[in-house]
């Protein structure tokens, strides 16, 4: 699921440096993720997880690393391997 | 024989709206900084109300400041909007610096000697993003280095100290951004452009280069991307409605007085301009409460880091600004239609060219085409909220 959501990262984030540089807990505002590139990743990772983010994860804190991406579409799936 | 001083910070406020009335003609024709209102808004000591009791303020509550913004900005927008853009700064220290030593020793200073805070957030190159920066600060020991050609610094020339952004540092992206105080002896600004404008004459928002260097304590502790979205943006959007609010309110007094005065000469006739004047009594209300719907859902929020930087909240204020920086011009061109000429000609009673040019800086001070475009992006993903009641 990791792997999924980097991809989805480098696709829509926006982000000035490389995703294989960030480690999974790496501040995602703080490497250069605007407000407008993180609503583009929500709806990317919607879109490949079958998921809608319900208002109460629509805040800076889920989208805040890839490792809070991951738990917040984890919480939605159930579980890793059920988005696998 | 003693006479009574009113204590209430509206009847402070109301003194200082009276100070500003006298001189805002001469304010809007001079492009000046409207040096009597602030100066009576210090001898009221209003610079500090929100500051926690305990640093030497008031703890007002957002909503009384912006009473204090719509009653000073019955009388003089500029005023009023210098008055609202020192709170806004304050809101950011007031959320974002009270754990830290050094910030709390100045909002101490900030009571004690009631100083003007201003903002030099504006770079040129960054487009009117606010959340972008291209100049970086440079920390070298204890010390902390910037330059920034801050575009535009309202009151720059009048302010004792100066909240600024930047990046973190030199290899910082460009939202990675913090915000530092600098106080007046720690800068030097050199004059880049002059502010002569349609309205908002007097707020002065001449463009700078800024230098500073000062103690790197001075950085505010948290990312600026949160000072955004949690104090910033929401307090800007409030306070300024709450201005804008004000400015309207008075073009409809003028008008209802026009209205009031004609049909005192015919009684029994309605005068022409009553109509309008129920339409814009009805826009009027309509500004009022959102404007109070707003206030409303941002003290609810205040407590809860998370609500103030969700996208609700965020559509929310926008909404907000959008709603207010709208209807404002409706209101005070049907306050124009209602009163002609008079309306139209300055140095009478009625006269609203002041009222309608301050107005229309509304819809720029961050442009609603960018708003709408931030909330067009959130509303891809946010579901609107459905509730009346909430």
């Amino acid at each position: 699921m990791k792997q999924k959501i980097r991809d989805i990262l480098a696709k829509h984030g926006g982000l000035p440096v490389p995703v294989d540089t960030l480690a999974d807990d790496a501040d995602l505002y703080a490497a250069g993720l605007s407000s407008f590139a993180s609503v583009q990743v929500m709806l990317g990772i919607e879109e490949a997880f079958d998921v809608e983010f319900p208002d109460n994860l629509l805040n800076r804190k889920s989208f805040q690393s890839i490792a809070a991406i991951t738990r917040a579409v984890e919480g939605l799936t159930g579980s890793a391997e059920a988005a696998e | 024989m003693t006479m009574t001083v009113g204590t209430s910070l509206a009847e402070r406020a109301q003194r200082v709206s009276a100070v500003a009335a006298v001189h805002a003609d001469d304010v809007d024709a001079k492009g000046r900084f409207p040096r009597e209102a602030v100066d009576a808004m210090i001898a009221e000591r209003l610079l500090s109300i929100q500051i926690p009791a305990a640093l030497g303020g008031e703890d007002c509550s957002l909503s009384e400041i912006a009473e204090a913004c719509s009653l000073i900005g019955q009388s003089c927008s500029a005023a009023a909007m210098v008055f609202a853009m020192h709170h806004i700064k304050l809101s950011s220290l007031v959320s974002h610096g009270a754990g830290d030593t050094w910030h709390s020793a100045f909002m101490r200073r900030v009571s004690d000697e009631q100083l003007l805070l201003a903002s030099a957030t504006t770079e040129g190159g960054i487009g009117g993003n606010l959340r972008n920066s291209i100049c970086a600060i440079e920390i070298d020991g204890d010390t902390c280095r910037l330059t920034k050609d801050a575009t535009v610094i309202s009151y720059g020339a009048h302010a004792d100290a100066i909240l600024i952004t930047s990046r973190a540092h030199a290899d910082a992206a460009s939202t990675d951004q913090v915000m530092t105080v600098f106080t007046k002896d720690q800068y030097t600004l050199e004059q880049t452009h002059v502010w002569d404008t349609l309205g908002m004459r007097g707020t002065c928002s001449d463009g700078w280069l800024f230098k500073g260097e000062a103690p790197k304590e001075q950085i505010l502790p948290k990312p600026f991307a949160e000072i955004a979205a949690q104090s910033m943006l929401a307090t800007s959007h409030l306070l300024w409605s709450a201005v804008w609010y004000g400015i309207a309110v008075n073009a409809v007094s003028r008008a209802q007085a026009f209205v009031r005065a004609a049909a005192r000469k015919s009684p029994g006739v309605t005068p022409p301009g009553a109509l309008r004047l129920a339409e814009a009594s009805n826009l009027l209300q309509l500004v009022k409460s959102n404007t109070i719907a707003g206030l409303r859902e941002y003290e609810a929020a205040k407590a809860d880091p998370d609500r103030l930087s969700s996208m609700g909240f965020a559509v929310a204020m926008n909404n907000v600004k959008i709603a207010s920086s709208e209807t404002i011009l409706a209101i005070i061109n049907q306050a124009m239609l209602i009163v002609g000429i008079m309306g139209y000609k300055n140095g009478t009673p009625f006269s609203i060219g002041r009222h309608l040019r301050d107005a229309h800086s509304a819809q720029l001070m961050i442009s609603n085409d960018r708003i709408l475009g931030n909330t067009s992006n959130l509303l891809l993903v946010h579901k609107q909220d459905t509730s009346l009641i909430g």
